[in-house]
């Protein structure tokens, strides 16, 4: 164990994990937390706890995961390198550690220009892999950025994020490397809708052994409708939507779509749990948080199934 | 170069409204082969001025003037006879040339007519593409003499994000994705292998970072 995460426990000791998503809510209702986290609790393994995504002001990731570990969650803080320079990421992973949060999840994050701050100055001083090697340095090394020693290493357990469907297609096993080898412990990808392309994704990672490196939780999104899938499909960064769920989607009768929705998040789940090195799944129900224990029972992942 | 466009007439007139005298000084070095600030552009602006103004019934005195390069010394002081006789200067220069009129001519008001943006190259006519931030700590040799830092909308020294869809950057459909551009160029050259490496983070402090930058070469001083 390198850490003290829940979330490192579970997957090292080969459970099949689940970690689901909760954002924050645009402002400082508490309450509003709490009932999302509400739904989660005891259901999952950790929970991501998302940092202004999609570039939308929100309450942040750091107090939203305290309050969170509060009510018994075992938050990932997620942190993009988009908002803050080197000195505020390092010190905002010194805080949470000092908080009781021992994940962190590292990401570039959404461009500024598709939230609701359009004007902003994007920051990008660090990337998200060198993000990665910085909490590593500071954890396994106790050293900041140029190597200053710290007191008190922060010792987080370290995830990334991937997609395989972006492009160029053949660059992304070797992104996925390099995140690895800059001190990923666990990835969570892009939500998955092209099961082939997954598989091969998937195929590429254990031929470089990067399986035996890294534990990959399978990314899942539950559509609510069918205009969710199209939207998806056709505006959202980075999703690789076959025209053929979207089909399904809108061949189901509109009071049915959110259950056809469900159905098909399940049959996914089903699936990763088939393929190897798939360790676990992530499952984002956007605004939908409060469906995740009928996702998990359908998909036979109820905690006590898991062991 | 450095690449420009002209502000909308009413910005300008808001500026120079206040003036009965205004020299429209152009320049004719980099803001020219943008088609932004040269001899041509200075004579479009100074006409259309007069013509705004007249539909107002107000006649400023508006004179033209153009010189080789608005930054430096010994070609801005070929204005020095006519700019006593106006109230202010209008500039067609880019950011460097206002300020440096300004330095100049201290006792004037110096209006920027254009919008100064970025280091460029003219990629075909009529379109001109950023692709250099001034950095100051030239890495292209390692990334196919394509920029990560100007031409990555985040700026990814270890990319590509997960946004690039079909060479395209998430951004902006016209936005060509950089680190596309990055890759496909050392495959064609079979340097793919530069890639592979770490990219530690950056050093911002020989960019604007470290604050506005001079370079002082005494072999180059009288």
């Amino acid at each position: 164990m390198k850490t003290e995460s829940q979330l490192e426990k579970v997957l090292r000791a080969g459970r099949f994990a689940v970690t689901a998503e909760c954002g924050p809510p645009k402002g400082s209702n508490v309450e509003i937390l709490k009932e999302k986290g509400k739904h989660l609790l005891g259901l999952i393994d950790a929970v991501n706890v998302t940092d202004n995504q999609t570039a939308i002001v929100r309450m942040s990731s750091v107090a939203a995961c305290s309050i969170l570990k509060g009510m018994g969650h075992e938050p990932i803080l997620q942190m993009v390198t988009r908002d803050r320079n080197r000195i505020a990421l390092q010190s905002d992973i010194f805080g949470a550690y000092a908080l009781g949060i021992r994940n962190v999840l590292c990401l570039t994050g959404d461009h500024q220009t598709f939230g609701n701050q359009k004007e902003a100055t994007g920051v990008f001083d660090l990337d998200s892999i060198q993000l990665l090697k910085t909490v590593k340095d500071m954890r396994d090394e106790e050293k900041i950025i140029g190597g200053e020693s710290i007191q008190g290493p922060p010792r987080m357990f370290i995830g990334a994020a991937a997609n395989p469907f972006a492009d160029p297609v053949d660059w992304r096993v070797v992104r996925l490397a390099k995140k690895i080898n800059a001190g990923a412990d666990f990835i969570q990808t892009q939500c998955i809708f092209n099961m082939d392309r997954f598989e091969k994704f998937m195929n590429q990672a254990r031929e470089m052994g990067l399986t035996e490196k890294a534990f990959i939780l399978a990314g899942i999104t539950p559509f609510k409708s069918v205009g969710m899938a199209r939207y998806m499909a056709e505006k959202v960064a980075g999703m690789d939507i076959p025209e053929e769920l979207v089909k399904r989607m809108a061949g189901t009768p509109k009071e049915k779509q959110a259950e056809e929705g469900i159905k098909i998040a399940v049959e996914f789940i089903q699936r990763f749990r088939e393929i190897k090195g798939v360790a676990g799944i992530h499952l984002m129900a956007i605004e939908w948080e409060h469906k995740v224990p009928e996702i998990l029972e359908k998909a036979g992942l109820v905690p006590a199934a898991r062991n | 170069m450095i690449v420009a466009t002209l502000k909308e007439i009413d910005e300008i007139r808001k500026m120079i409204d206040r003036y009965d005298s205004v020299l429209v000084v152009g320049c004719d070095s980099c803001v020219a082969e943008c088609a932004a600030g040269g001899s041509r552009e200075t004579m479009l602006l100074a006409s259309a001025l007069k013509l705004s103004y007249m539909k107002d019934h107000q006649n400023p005195t508006i004179t033209e003037a153009v010189l080789d390069r608005q930054c430096v010394d010994d070609f801005i002081d070929q204005i020095a006879n006519q700019v006593p006789d106006h109230e202010a200067i209008l500039s067609l220069g880019c950011g460097a040339g206002v300020q440096a009129l300004a330095r100049v001519y201290r006792d004037k008001p110096v209006i920027p007519a254009l919008n100064t943006l970025f280091i460029g190259e003219t990629q075909s006519r009529g379109v001109w593409q950023e692709n250099c931030l001034g950095c100051g700590n030239c890495k292209l040799g390692f990334f196919g003499a394509v920029c990560p830092v100007a031409r990555c909308s985040k700026k990814l020294m270890n990319g590509p994000c997960g946004g690039s869809k079909g060479g395209r950057c998430e951004v902006h459909p016209e936005i060509s994705c950089g680190w596309d551009l990055i890759i496909r160029r050392l495959d064609a050259l079979g340097e793919l292998d530069r890639l592979t490496e770490y990219v530690p983070p950056v050093d911002w402090s020989t960019s604007h970072s470290g604050g506005p930058r001079k370079v002082i070469r005494e072999d180059q001083q009288p």
